[in-house]
């Protein structure tokens, strides 16, 4: 399980990256390396040519501006998971970090690592869903940006052109006294979720519900929004009856299904994950 | 300071664990030797195909690359045989070291790639094009047999074994029950993965293979076999082992393949086996499907059973021969007194990976077959599991209790113990009627909780012989060689906390050298829970001799009889002043040297050679407990507490025996509810990474509480040992099914290990 | 032949200057080029965590990094942790209560526990099994680590 051989990049500027992979044949960009390392040992991928990002400086910030935090594409998920404002302000984040990998595998991974590899299960990707994040992209006729919801074009396939790099990622504050909840499920402590949800609940001044965000991971090739079910919540009271009909919805979703999940089995995790994600939310509300 | 006698039964720190700690270890991978070329393995990625040709033109001329053999290169070199449990016509399925014409699982060796460096070895590898035609797939050992090549069934043997008049006691049964059950395909997997590098010294022709482990002995006289060399040219070595658990250290078409090619190419070769070939080219275990019936009497008492299995042997017959599917046979009747027994077990051939032991073979898929008809019983006469048991269980005036079975070429007879008495124990350890108390009222409230417990008789101390030799060299330094091999269980304190308690040294001053073939003539190596019973007794033995000689020789220096005097703290001292060091055993020593006027017309050297013979197996005991916790949503199922209680015989270092407890629990678990060697429809695995075979972390692991008793100590050897490496694994499955049944308030619900989150959650909302 | 890189790992403190191929994993420069062999390869693929190590004092899978991007970076592995004939405080807690078997997955983990509790010596119990849930260990079941860090914590605590 040793990598196929490639030539190694490493620049120092965003310029510099782009100008690379202007020029460069079947050339890959290296962030935090907890994915593509592996499928490297495993030779599921032949680069010809590796453009290691983490020499980057520019790539790595969180910045806090007004109702909008942005993160540069190379900030390792160990620095959003420890970061006061993330976890005061979008605390949804926080807790779906700590779902992401191990100590080690934080220690290197980034959220533009783990956006564009876009593994349908990945926490960051659904939490991002749910949190209509904006990636920014860079590419050689400037930068544009791109909502989550249109951010991924099939299973593990991003909008992403091969001249072109993700440099930031902008998350709309979710309001103050929202509450957030964020679960899944996997066999064994720490791995990829089978299935994951996450909610955001807001509550009207007279204690109903005002808005709502339910957010699948791992049921499909896309992570999921539970958009009708997020519609009839609105004028709820946040309880668990409202919660459980909301959570039924779940039922009805075509899951994906694999070798070793059934279809079926998905869906039942989508239904139990949706109503705790919901009861976590409006635990939290304020 | 701990000295001399009394050092048996303490829990002394370990002997091997001072370089471990350092990061000194000498594991496979840290073997190296200068100009070694890296050896690697092309695979087939078939499950069954006719090998028409393959292509290695373009493998051979990248640069780095020195040889790629095929079949052709190998010819000559005999398929790997088999040492254990020889039934008769198992020869012809032993697999050849590269395949010949046909494949048969994914992960066989087709070819092998010799290079400067594994990176570009790997590389090669990928160059290495076979055509492959296809050719059906078996993966269902309970299919009908087909052929295995032209005349020869994928069944090549059925074991069976019968006591008793079986149709009689079912022809008279109060009533009978019959259950379906199976277990799931998983194994050892150590963290270390294989390895082995081979190096010819021309200069004194000797090939040498390192980073062995387990049957050093044996290995080393098939390598000399094989490659027609004499054994005394050929050494084996053990560094350190990075856990064995069954699967390291047989005999491997890559053991054979480093020796060959080091003598043929002239360097050292050296293969680190990468894990997701472990996945595929290690032995895989424990697949069994079971067909059990019983047949009681109005009381629940067991009048008969009758027991039909099939084991999914993989691809070829390995070095155990028919080894797990014999224990199977022998052991699944326990500790329950059984008037009548019949069992045949179909030994049959698939497309997957090849088969053989993994820690407690054949007694984890038994256990939990035997403990879930127990249960199954219960219920049926509306008993509880507890009492069923209690009218069953063999009792300590029955003892030794023979049963008319072999296991591993030896008559079955259960030595000692007092299995109901190791029951009562358990119960009031963990608490058994406050817990009953507990589950009822978390179940009223909603909760799927639930206990159960699994009952079972191990085996251990299998012979039929080990040696040890004991010198005391002229500085007072005590060497210990043994036959036996590490694999990490702790042999070394365990031999020398043996010795010293003889000896009269400090435990920490014995140098114990296992798993060389060049430091001891024979050995048997470390399996079958054997080591501590078997080496432990030559140990013992060797020291006593030992002892014997110095006090002979020193009485007369010190003007002493020699029944008047003892060892202690390293010296020859009287037995009335113990404290009084009257003669150090360097001096004995420098007595009994080549120089010596004393020896003279005699062999010098404080030295003695001793072996311990055994022609039957020593048979300890456990049950274990377990407390569960279902989650409705999801199915998981969430192990709360655990115990194991077992009783060892005697206890060398109870530290170590309640570690092997711990760490086959952990297996357990694994086995019982996440590890699974899966396969699609045409043969492909599809666990071959450490993210899909589920190893539990320390999150799955349970509060565990482990009480170790020594009430029935072995008649068979001195120490009144009996072996502690299995059974902490052993009766897992059963007590997590069990406990599963009880939660879900369905007995006889759970019929399959692993118990997967997709069958709880169907039971659950069923 | 591939182009090699030179570059220095500052392996406990000392460097090495090592040329090695851009594909060449850290685990294996440490190992093979800086003849460190303490640090041991479980699965290459990100899972096991027997190849732990501390760069610049986090710890990091040495198998999914390679060891050009770690040039001149302070790399800690279990080699640096005795001082001398003096044991650092976790590997003779490992000793004390039995936590390692094989020793296999042993330079991992005390790395990763090591890290653990510098971070945080008041570490809650759920958040340290959580933490060390991240190395597979086969012989010991865990139990015996668990004791030896929270002895060690408690020692710092104290």
């Amino acid at each position: 399980m040793k990598p196929p051989d490639f030539t190694y990049h490493a620049p120092e500027t965003v310029p510099d990256v782009l100008g690379l992979l202007a020029t460069l044949e079947n050339a890959r960009l290296l962030a935090g390396g907890q994915s593509l390392m592996p499928m490297l040992a495993m030779r599921f991928a032949f680069p010809d040519h590796v453009i290691d990002l983490n020499r980057v400086a520019a790539l790595g910030f969180i910045e806090h501006h007004g109702a909008t935090l942005r993160i540069g594409a190379m900030t390792r998920q160990r620095d959003l998971l420890n970061h006061p404002a993330i976890r005061r302000h979008v605390p949804l984040l926080t807790e779906a970090l700590a779902h992401v990998g191990h100590r080690q595998t934080r220690n290197r991974g980034t959220i533009g690592g783990s956006l564009c590899h876009l593994d349908p299960a990945a926490e960051l990707v659904s939490v991002a869903t749910a949190l209509d994040a904006v990636i920014e992209i860079a590419g050689p006729s400037g930068t544009r940006d791109v909502p989550m919801a249109a951010f991924p074009l099939g299973y593990m396939t991003p909008s992403i052109g091969p001249d072109e790099l993700v440099t930031a990622i902008r998350i709309p504050l979710p309001p103050a006294g929202h509450g957030a909840g964020f679960l899944e499920f996997s066999r064994r402590h720490g791995d990829f979720a089978i299935v994951s949800a996450a909610a955001l609940l807001t509550r009207n001044s007279s204690g109903r519900i005002a808005s709502a965000v339910i957010t699948l991971g791992g049921v499909g090739a896309v992570p999921l929004r539970l958009a009708e079910a997020e519609a009839s919540l609105i004028g709820e009271t946040p309880t668990a009856p409202a919660f459980a009909r909301a959570a039924a919805a779940a039922r009805g979703i075509d899951a994906m299904e694999d070798a070793l999940i059934p279809a079926w089995y998905r869906t039942r995790l989508a239904v139990t994950l949706t109503g705790r994600a919901l009861a976590a939310a409006a635990a939290r509300l304020s | 300071m701990l000295t001399q006698a009394g050092v048996i039964g303490r829990s002394v720190p370990r002997l091997e664990d001072a370089p471990l700690v350092r990061g000194n270890g000498l594991f496979a991978a840290d073997v190296n030797f200068p100009r070694q070329l890296a050896m690697r393995v092309v695979r087939s990625q078939v499950a069954h195909g006719t090998l028409r040709t393959i292509d290695i033109a373009a493998a051979q001329v990248l640069p780095g690359v020195i040889a790629v053999w095929t079949h052709a290169d190998v010819a000559d070199i005999p398929p790997i045989p088999f040492r254990a449990t020889k039934l008769q016509g198992l020869e012809p399925y032993c697999q050849p070291i590269l395949a010949n014409r046909r494949v048969r699982y994914v992960g066989e060796p087709i070819a092998v790639v010799f290079a400067e460096t594994a990176y570009i070895a790997e590389d090669a590898a990928d160059l290495v094009l076979p055509e492959i035609d296809d050719l059906p797939v078996v993966l269902d050992a309970k299919a009908p047999p087909s052929d295995f090549a032209p005349g020869m069934s994928t069944e090549p043997a059925v074991v069976r074994k019968e006591f008793g008049d079986v149709d009689a006691a079912f022809a008279a049964a109060f009533d009978t029950i019959t259950l379906d059950l199976s277990v799931g395909r998983h194994s050892g997997v150590p963290l270390e993965c294989r390895g082995a590098i081979a190096r010819y010294d021309a200069a004194q022709d000797v090939l040498e293979l390192h980073g062995t482990a387990k049957k050093q002995h044996w290995n080393r006289d098939e390598i000399a076999r094989l490659l027609n060399r004499p054994p005394h040219g050929v050494h084996l070595f053990e560094g350190h082992v990075g856990g064995g658990f069954g699967v390291r250290g047989e005999l491997y078409p890559e053991d054979l393949l480093v020796c060959l090619a080091a003598l043929r190419l002239g360097r050292p070769v050296k293969w680190i086996e990468d894990r997701r070939e472990h996945m595929l080219a290690t032995n895989h275990s424990r697949e069994q499907q079971h067909q059990v019936r019983a047949a009681i009497d109005a009381d629940g008492r067991l009048l008969a059973i009758d027991a039909v299995f099939w084991h999914d042997q993989g691809a070829y017959v390995r070095t155990h021969g028919a080894r797990v599917a014999d224990l199977a046979a022998a052991m699944l009747p326990g500790p329950y007194r059984l008037p009548a027994y019949r069992v045949a077990g179909h030994f049959r051939l698939t497309n997957k990976t090849p088969a053989a032991t993994y820690r407690a073979p054949g007694r984890f898929e038994t256990t939990f077959v035997r403990e879930r008809l127990m249960d199954a019983i219960a219920a049926r006469l509306n008993l509880s599991p507890i009492e069923l048991r209690r009218r069953n269980l063999i009792a300590s005036a029955e003892m030794p209790h023979p049963r008319p079975l072999d296991a591993l070429g030896t008559d079955v007879v259960l030595d000692s113990g007092d299995y109901a008495g190791l029951l009562d124990r358990a119960l009031v350890r963990i608490g058994w009627n406050a817990l009953q108390t507990t589950l009822q009222r978390r179940r009223a409230a909603g909760e799927r909780v639930g206990a159960g417990l699994g009952f079972f008789v191990e085996k251990s101390g299998l012979g039929p012989s080990d040696g040890v030799r004991i010198s005391i060299d002229h500085t007072g330094g005590v060497e210990l060689v043994s036959g036996a091999a590490s694999v990490g269980q702790g042999v070394e304190t365990v031999l020398a906390q043996i010795a010293a308690d003889t000896l009269g040294v400090e435990y920490r001053r014995i140098r114990v050298v296992r798993g060389r073939t060049d430091r001891i003539e024979f050995g048997n190596g470390a399996h079958a829970s054997r080591v501590t019973v078997m080496s432990g007794s030559a140990t013992h033995l060797a020291a006593q001799a030992i002892r014997a000689m110095a006090l002979a020789t020193a009485a007369p220096l010190l003007q002493a009889r020699p029944e008047e005097l003892t060892l202690a703290n390293g010296h020859v001292a009287r037995l009335d002043a113990a404290g009084i060091g009257l003669m150090s055993l360097a001096e004995v020593a420098r007595h009994m040297g080549p120089g010596s006027k004393l020896m003279i017309g005699r062999t010098p050297g404080l030295t003695a050679e001793r072996w311990f013979y055994s022609d039957h197996m020593t048979y300890p005991y456990g049950v274990h407990i377990a407390v569960v916790r279902l989650d409705e949503g999801t199915g998981q199922v969430r192990v709360e507490r655990y115990l194991v209680a077992y009783d060892v015989g005697r206890a060398v270092n109870p530290m170590l025996v309640e570690g092997q407890i711990a760490g086959g629990v952990a297996q357990g678990l694994g086995g019982a509810l996440f590890e699974e060697f899966r396969y699609d429809a045409t043969g492909q695995p599809l666990s071959t990474t450490f993210a899909d075979y589920l190893i539990p972390t320390v999150s799955e692991i349970p509060e565990l509480d482990v009480l170790i008793t020594e009430d029935a100590p072995s008649p068979l050897n001195p120490l009144g040992v009996k072996g502690a490496g299995e059974g902490g694994i052993n009766g897992v499955g059963a007590a997590i099914a069990a406990a599963v049944d009880d939660a879900l308030g369905r007995p006889g619900a759970i019929t399959a290990l692993p118990i997967l989150p997709t069958t709880v959650h169907g039971l659950l909302h069923a | 032949m591939p182009d090699h890189h030179t570059i220095t790992l500052l392996l406990n403190g000392i460097p090495h200057t090592i040329a090695v191929e851009p594909r060449r994993t850290l685990i294996d420069a440490i190992r093979e080029d800086c003849g460190a062999t303490g640090t041991h390869t479980g699965c290459e693929h990100g899972v096991c965590g027997a190849c732990t190590v501390l760069l610049d004092g986090e710890p990091i899978r040495s198998c999914l990094m390679f060891a050009v991007q770690a040039d001149n970076r302070q790399i800690r592995t279990v080699e640096g942790l005795a001082d001398g004939a003096t044991l650092h405080r976790m590997q003779q807690a490992f000793i004390d209560h039995h936590a390692l078997q094989c020793g296999y997955c042993t330079p991992g983990f005390l790395m990763l526990a090591v890290s653990l509790l510098e971070a945080n010596p008041n570490i809650t119990d759920d958040a340290l099994r959580d933490g060390l849930s991240s190395n597979l260990c086969r012989c010991t079941g865990y139990v015996n680590i668990l004791r030896a860090v929270r002895a060690v914590a408690a020692e710092l605590r104290a």
